[in-house]
C-alpha cells in the first residue's frame, strides 16, 4: 500500500496530467529533492522557489488570479506564520470583490508533532486555519483520503488548505488508491526516486483513476454507542486504537474522522452525539481557543438536552512550543494513554 | 522637461536629457493619429490635451470624494490627488483587457488617475466611496480607491501595505510561462518598500533564467502617513535597490506627465521586449495628506502637477485659460450630479454579508452546515 507521501504525489500527478494543474512549487519541491517528505518527486510541473514563504503564497495568489491552477507548499506549517496576512487576503478576496475574483489554489503544508521535531517542526495549524474565513481546510488521516481530498482541493474553485499530518506521511494505508498496484514494492520501483544520481530517472506512473472525497464530508472509522470521539489527522489513528481496546472490554466508542475542518460535517457529528450522548473533541493544537472548543460549544448549545455529560476537549497543552525530548513532547500533545483516560472518564461519568 | 536618471543593469549610471523629439505614439484610446506635435513638448498636442483632461477629471473626482467625506456622508477617504501626472500616463499606456495577453495591474490605493485614464466611469468611484450596493468593485464592502476590475486585469486593491508586490509575481509568472503578450505592472508608495514584500518582488522577479515581465513602480511622495522618508530610509533612491538584482532602474519626475509618459512607454517596451523586470521610481506629491486620517487639507507647499502642466500648456498655446476654467467647472458639475445620484442608491443589504464567501455562493455559515 502507498504511504501518504506517495498518495499525495500520485494525486498531484493526476492533477497536473488531467486536471490542469500548471505549477507545483515551494522550497525544495522540484528536482532533485522532490520535497523534504518526497511528496513531489518526479512531477513534471514542480519547481523550486527562493526560501521565502511570503513569495510562495503571493505567487500562488497571482497564478490563481489568472485562472491557472497551482499547488504551493509551505515546507512546514511552522514557517507559514509570516504569511498570515496574505492568507487572510486570499480568504477575503472573493468576498471583498463581491464575487468577482475567485482564487482556485491549494496550499499544502505538513503539520503537528509526532516525529520529535522540536519547536519549529511540531506546530499545529488547524486552529489558525479555521480562523481564515474564505478558505476550505482539509486534513487526511490516511493515504486514500489524502488522494481523494487532494483531487477535491484541486478541483475546488476556492482556496484550500491541505494540512498533512507529518507523522503520517510515511504511514502506509490499508486501502488501495484506484489504479495503485497492489504490490507496494512495484509501486516504489515505479514512483520513488532512487538514492544518488536522479538526473536520468523518470517515474513510471500507474494508471490512476479519479477518486474524490467531497470536502465537508466526515467518515465514521469506528462505530459505537457509549461515547463519540471527533478528531482528525494523526489522532484518528490514536482514537481508533483506543476504541479497539475499549471494544475488547465491551465499551463501544464511535470515532469520527472529520477530514474537512471547514466546511465541517456537523450532521455526522450531531447524529453521533445524539446516539451516544457523550463526546470528546480531540486534536493536538494548543488548547486555548482551540477548534475543538468551537465544536464543543456548538454541541453544548444545540444538543444540551440530549447530552449525558459535558462535552470535553482534549488538545495540546497551552505551551509556547513542543520540547524536543520525548518526555517533553509526549507530555505536550495528547498521547494514547491521555485519550484513554479522558474517554474512560467520559464514559464513566454519571449525569 | 525634467531630467531622468537611467541606470543600466551593469551598474553604470548615466544622466540623460530625454530626447524632445519623440518616437511615434498611437495609443488606440486617444485617437490622435496625425495630430500636430510640438517638439518642445515631445508629445502631440491632442495627446497633451487628453492627458490634461484626464488629470483634471481625476483631481475633481478625488476632491468630490473628499467633500463627501467632509460632509459626513462617508466613513473614510484615501486616494491619489497629486499623482495624476504619473497615474494618467500609466493608464493610457497599459494594454487594457482580460487575460494574460493583456497587461495586469496590481495597484495600491492611489489608483484613481490610472483608472480614470483607462476609462472607468466616474460614478464607479463615487459608488465605492459611498459604499453603495451598486459599487462594482466591492459592493459596498471596502474603502475608496480599493478598485477591482477583472475585465481590465485590475487586481483587487487591498489595504495592507505592499502585499501587491508579493502577489504580482504570480500573474507575471503565468504570463512568462505562457509566453503571453501582456506584462504585469505593480505600483506602490515609498514607505511600503520597507516591507519584506518589496524584497520578495526583487528576488522573484530576477531569478536567473526565470526573469519576470514585470514593471515595478514606486510613487515616492516622501511620506508614510506622518513619517518622512528621510527619517527612515538610508538609501538615496528606492530604485537603487533594484541594481543589486541586475534590474534596470530609473528615477523620474512623476509630477511631469510628459516625462512620465515617455519613461513609462520606454520601460514598458523594455519589459515587453525582454521579458525582464524594470524598477521605476517616480517622485510625486501628496496633495491632500495620507487619507482622511490626516486631515484631507490641500497642502500648498507641495508641487501641484496639474497647475504646473497647465502653465506649460498655456505657455505653448495648447490650451486657453477659459478652456481650462470651463473644463474644471464642467467636471465639478458632473461629479456633483453623480454624487447626488449615488447618494440615493441602495446600500448593501445586511443579509448579504454571507454572499460570496465562497465561489458560487456555496454556504459558508457554519450554523447551516
Amino acid at each position: 500500500m502507498a504511504n501518504m507521501a506517495q498518495a499525495v504525489r500520485m494525486a498531484l500527478h493526476y492533477g497536473e496530467t488531467y486536471m490542469g494543474v500548471t505549477d507545483i512549487f515551494g522550497e525544495d519541491v522540484g528536482a532533485p529533492m522532490g520535497g523534504v517528505f518526497t511528496a513531489t518527486q518526479g512531477l513534471k510541473t514542480t519547481w523550486n522557489t527562493p526560501l521565502d514563504e511570503r513569495g510562495i503564497i503571493g505567487m500562488a495568489t497571482g497564478i490563481a488570479m489568472t485562472g491557472d491552477r497551482c499547488v504551493a507548499e509551505i515546507q512546514f506549517c511552522d514557517y507559514i506564520f509570516n504569511t498570515i496576512d496574505l492568507l487572510k487576503i486570499v480568504g477575503n478576496t472573493h468576498w471583498v470583490t463581491n464575487g468577482q475574483v475567485t482564487l482556485p489554489m491549494v496550499v499544502m503544508t505538513p503539520v503537528g508533532a509526532g516525529i520529535f521535531g522540536s519547536i519549529y517542526h511540531s506546530h499545529s495549524f488547524d486552529a489558525w486555519a479555521t480562523r481564515l474565513p474564505g478558505w476550505k481546510v482539509v486534513m487526511p488521516s490516511n493515504p486514500l483520503d489524502a488522494y481523494g481530498l487532494m483531487l477535491s482541493a484541486i478541483e475546488d474553485p476556492n482556496p484550500v488548505l491541505f494540512l498533512e499530518p507529518k507523522a503520517l506521511l510515511r504511514v502506509k494505508g490499508t486501502e488501495l488508491i484506484p489504479g495503485e498496484p497492489a504490490d507496494e514494492k512495484k509501486l516504489k520501483m515505479m514512483i520513488d526516486a532512487p538514492l544518488g544520481d536522479r538526473t536520468k530517472w523518470t517515474p513510471q506512473w500507474p494508471k490512476l483513476e479519479k477518486y474524490m472525497i467531497p470536502i465537508g464530508e466526515a467518515k465514521i472509522t469506528r462505530e459505537g454507542s457509549q461515547a463519540t470521539i471527533v478528531t482528525y489527522g494523526r489522532h484518528v489513528l490514536v482514537a481508533n486504537q483506543v476504541a479497539d481496546e475499549l471494544l475488547r472490554q465491551g465499551v463501544g466508542i464511535e470515532v469520527i474522522d472529520m477530514r474537512s475542518l471547514y466546511p465541517y460535517d456537523w450532521q455526522a457529528i450531531k447524529k453521533s452525539i445524539k446516539k451516544t450522548g457523550k463526546v470528546l473533541f480531540l486534536n493536538e493544537d494548543t488548547e486555548v481557543t482551540n477548534f475543538g472548543e468551537h465544536l464543543a460549544l456548538r454541541a453544548t448549545s444545540e444538543l444540551f438536552y440530549e447530552l449525558q455529560a459535558a462535552p470535553r476537549v482534549l488538545a495540546g497543552k497551552n505551551l509556547p512550543g513542543i520540547g524536543l525530548h520525548p518526555n517533553l513532547e509526549e507530555n505536550s500533545v495528547p498521547q494514547k494513554h491521555h485519550v484513554m483516560e479522558e474517554i474512560q472518564a467520559l464514559v464513566n461519568e454519571v449525569p | 522637461m525634467g531630467r531622468t536618471t537611467v541606470s543600466g543593469n551593469k551598474g553604470h549610471k548615466k544622466t540623460a536629457q530625454r530626447k524632445l523629439m519623440v518616437q511615434s505614439h498611437s495609443p488606440k484610446q486617444n485617437g490622435n493619429g496625425g495630430a500636430k506635435r510640438l517638439p518642445s513638448l515631445a508629445l502631440d498636442t491632442q495627446l497633451l490635451r487628453t492627458i490634461h483632461k484626464l488629470m483634471v477629471t481625476s483631481r475633481v473626482l478625488e476632491e468630490r470624494l473628499i467633500k463627501i467625506y467632509k460632509i459626513g456622508e462617508a466613513y473614510f477617504w484615501i486616494g491619489g490627488p497629486g499623482e495624476e501626472a504619473f497615474g494618467v500616463p500609466l493608464g493610457l499606456l497599459v494594454d487594457k483587457g482580460q487575460g494574460v495577453n493583456h497587461d495586469w495591474l496590481h495597484m495600491h490605493y492611489r489608483a484613481t488617475p490610472t483608472l480614470v485614464a483607462m476609462g472607468m466611469p466616474l460614478i464607479d468611484s463615487i459608488r465605492l466611496m459611498r459604499n453603495r450596493a451598486t459599487d462594482v468593485s466591492t459592493g459596498g464592502r471596502n474603502f475608496s480607491n480599493h478598485y477591482c476590475y477583472p475585465k481590465w486585469n485590475v487586481a483587487p486593491v487591498s489595504s495592507p501595505i505592499e502585499v501587491q508586490y508579493s502577489q504580482c509575481i504570480g500573474t507575471a509568472w503565468a504570463q512568462r510561462r505562457r509566453k503571453a503578450k501582456g506584462i504585469t505592472i505593480v505600483t506602490g508608495g515609498d514607505a511600503g518598500t520597507a516591507e519584506g514584500d518589496f524584497a520578495t518582488c526583487l528576488v522573484w522577479a530576477s531569478r536567473p533564467k526565470n526573469e519576470l515581465p514585470l514593471l515595478m513602480t514606486v510613487q515616492n511622495n516622501k511620506w508614510g502617513i506622518s513619517t518622512s522618508y528621510e527619517t527612515q530610509h538610508g538609501e538615496k533612491h528606492t530604485s537603487d535597490r533594484g541594481k543589486a538584482f541586475g534590474i534596470k532602474t530609473s528615477v523620474i519626475n512623476g509630477n511631469d506627465p510628459i516625462e512620465s509618459y515617455l519613461a513609462l512607454q520606454e520601460a514598458m517596451q523594455y519589459v515587453r521586449d525582454n521579458t525582464k523586470p524594470f524598477l521605476m521610481e517616480a517622485m510625486v506629491s501628496r496633495l491632500y495628506g495620507h487619507s482622511s486620517a490626516s486631515g484631507t487639507s490641500f497642502i500648498a507647499t507641495e508641487d501641484d502637477c496639474i497647475k504646473l502642466f497647465e502653465e506649460k500648456l498655456l505657455r505653448h498655446g495648447i490650451l486657453k485659460a477659459d478652456q481650462i476654467k470651463n473644463l474644471w467647472t464642467e467636471l465639478h458639475d458632473e461629479c456633483q450630479v453623480l454624487s447626488e445620484k449615488v447618494k440615493h442608491e441602495p446600500p448593501p443589504s445586511s443579509d448579504s454579508v454571507w454572499d460570496h464567501v465562497y465561489a458560487n455562493n456555496e454556504n459558508a455559515d457554519w450554523r447551516k452546515f
